[in-house]
């Protein structure tokens, strides 16, 4: 972990509990951490309340207990997730959710002008986020006729266009196929946030984050134990003797 | 599924401000709707085929919308002839074919006509959401105009998990009786869509949420003011004042 880490966290959660009406509580005094410039990933069996926990940083579930704090500020009314929602972006594991609009351009400028920005500035910053993902053609494209893959790639055009400083990631990869993947990937890389990343693919999580959590028993833990093991692989002319790269 | 087939063009009237075409559009309709003398209707439908000629519109798209209407309006012609009673046209065994009734029925039928492709081509040649966007600066509640835009939207969504649901249910053997069983199964499968539905509302409002929606909806479509929109309405009351005359020297 480089010296960044050594800085004020961006997100602090302390003591965090949330339970669904009449359930179980999810999360129960959940302690974590974010620091700027940190890449997190959340490997968790299903049910353990990793998207709980993310719309809990969102202020979409109000928590019962602990204490959020984002960019050092205190968040507690519906007013500070306002100014939260602005500074973080959520892509969402289902992108039909994502979007609503009937062209992916409307889509793309719904944050900005959200955000106060003019028409002029939100079609600009749209058109620029649309082009860094290679989807400049679709501007015009209806969102409801879009590919699985394309729909993904559009509702993380439609967070970066409001130029958030943190992404949480909710099962990006979910249902892309490799090629959509192999892109993703490639862009997640590349751009320069803060991110914490759900997914159930060890591998997609140690190419794309620096660390890796889970949740258990409503807590949060960091999972640091290394250990050797090796891979049984098959193809065609196994057995003469190669090397692989 | 849903299209839009007319919303995408260049032509005319695809690039009169929106506004200006709504209100001619109801303006026209509500002098076509008046009028009863055969002159002015058939005016009528003339300038409502030369404004779908403007839009520079698919024929035969336009006549498969027409089509749909006027199976609606073969209904009429079915029982208006030989209900609506007056002089006797002609007798065909039993039945009798009355004058009145004939003439209402051609009546209804180019009204509707002409009315429909007035629609088809200054509504039908501008997306939803420009609708939307459309009443909305008519003065209509920004509340409604949500409901309009966002149930285009999400009409797929439902009728997408429809689907899926009936496969699940088809897969599975199920074959539509006249047996409890079956009033059950459909009655699970429209309530898990009322469910799946409201979940997915919810959602989606959180989405919107994440992205700073604040209940205002802004809208990108832009139609510069230009002389030619005055010009498009002009045109429109004039030839609409036109028919309406018609109808007054004609028939008083």
């Amino acid at each position: 972990m480089d010296d960044s880490v050594s800085t004020d966290p961006i997100i602090q959660l302390s003591g965090i509990s949330y339970s669904y009406p009449g359930e179980s509580p999810v999360l129960k005094d959940l302690s974590f951490a974010l620091h700027k410039g940190e890449r997190i990933g959340l490997l968790a069996p299903n049910g353990s309340g990793k998207t709980t926990l993310f719309h809990v940083i969102m202020g979409l579930l109000a928590v019962s207990e602990g204490n959020i704090q984002i960019f050092g500020r205190n968040i507690e009314s519906e007013k500070d997730f306002v100014w939260v929602r602005r500074k973080i972006g959520l892509l969402f594991q289902d992108a039909d959710d994502q979007l609503f609009s009937p062209t992916v351009l409307d889509d793309v400028a719904f944050g900005p002008l959200n955000m106060g920005k003019s028409k002029k500035e939100a079609l600009f910053i749209s058109r620029k986020v649309l082009s860094f993902l290679g989807l400049s053609s679709f501007e015009e494209r209806i969102t409801f006729k879009l590919s699985g893959g394309e729909k993904k790639l559009v509702s993380l055009a439609t967070i970066l266009s409001m130029e958030p400083e943190v992404l949480l990631l909710d099962e990006p990869l979910n249902g892309l196929d490799n090629k959509t993947r192999i892109k993703l990937i490639g862009v997640l890389n590349s751009i320069d946030v803060s991110c914490v990343v759900i997914s159930h693919d060890i591998d997609f999580l140690l190419d794309c984050t620096d660390t890796i959590y889970t949740l258990r028993d409503g807590g949060i833990e960091k999972d640091t134990t290394v250990y050797v093991h090796s891979h049984d692989h098959a193809h065609m002319l196994g057995h003469v003797p190669h090397q692989h790269e | 599924m849903l299209q839009e087939p007319f919303a995408v063009g260049n032509s005319f009237i695809h690039r009169i401000d929106p506004r200006f075409r709504l209100i001619s559009a109801l303006l026209y309709s509500i002098v076509v709707a008046i009028l009863y003398g055969f002159y002015p209707l058939i005016a009528s439908v003339v300038i409502s085929g030369l404004l779908i000629r403007t839009a520079g519109l698919n024929g035969k798209a336009v006549l498969k919308r027409l089509a749909l209407v006027n199976g609606f309006v073969l209904i009429f012609w079915l029982i208006l002839p030989f209900t609506a009673k007056g002089n006797i046209l002609y007798t065909i065994g039993f039945l009798n074919i009355y004058e009145p009734g004939v003439v209402l029925a051609l009546q209804v039928t180019l009204k509707s006509n002409a009315i429909v492709m007035a629609f088809i081509a200054m509504v039908s040649t501008m997306s939803f959401s420009t609708l939307g966007h459309t009443l909305n600066s008519l003065g209509l509640p920004q509340k409604f105009v949500f409901l309009f835009v966002l149930t285009y939207r999400y009409i797929f969504v439902i009728e997408q998990e429809y689907k899926k649901i009936w496969r699940s249910i088809k897969i599975r053997g199920f074959s539509p009786k006249t047996t409890i069983h079956c009033y059950k199964t459909y009655a699970y499968m429209i309530g898990m869509i009322f469910v799946r539905a409201s979940a997915r509302a919810d959602r989606v409002y959180r989405a919107m949420l994440c992205r700073g929606f604040d209940g205002c909806f802004y809208t990108l479509s832009e139609f510069p003011s230009s002389s030619r929109n005055w010009l498009f309405l002009v045109m429109m009351i004039f030839l609409s004042a036109f028919i309406l005359l018609m109808e007054f020297c004609f028939y008083g």
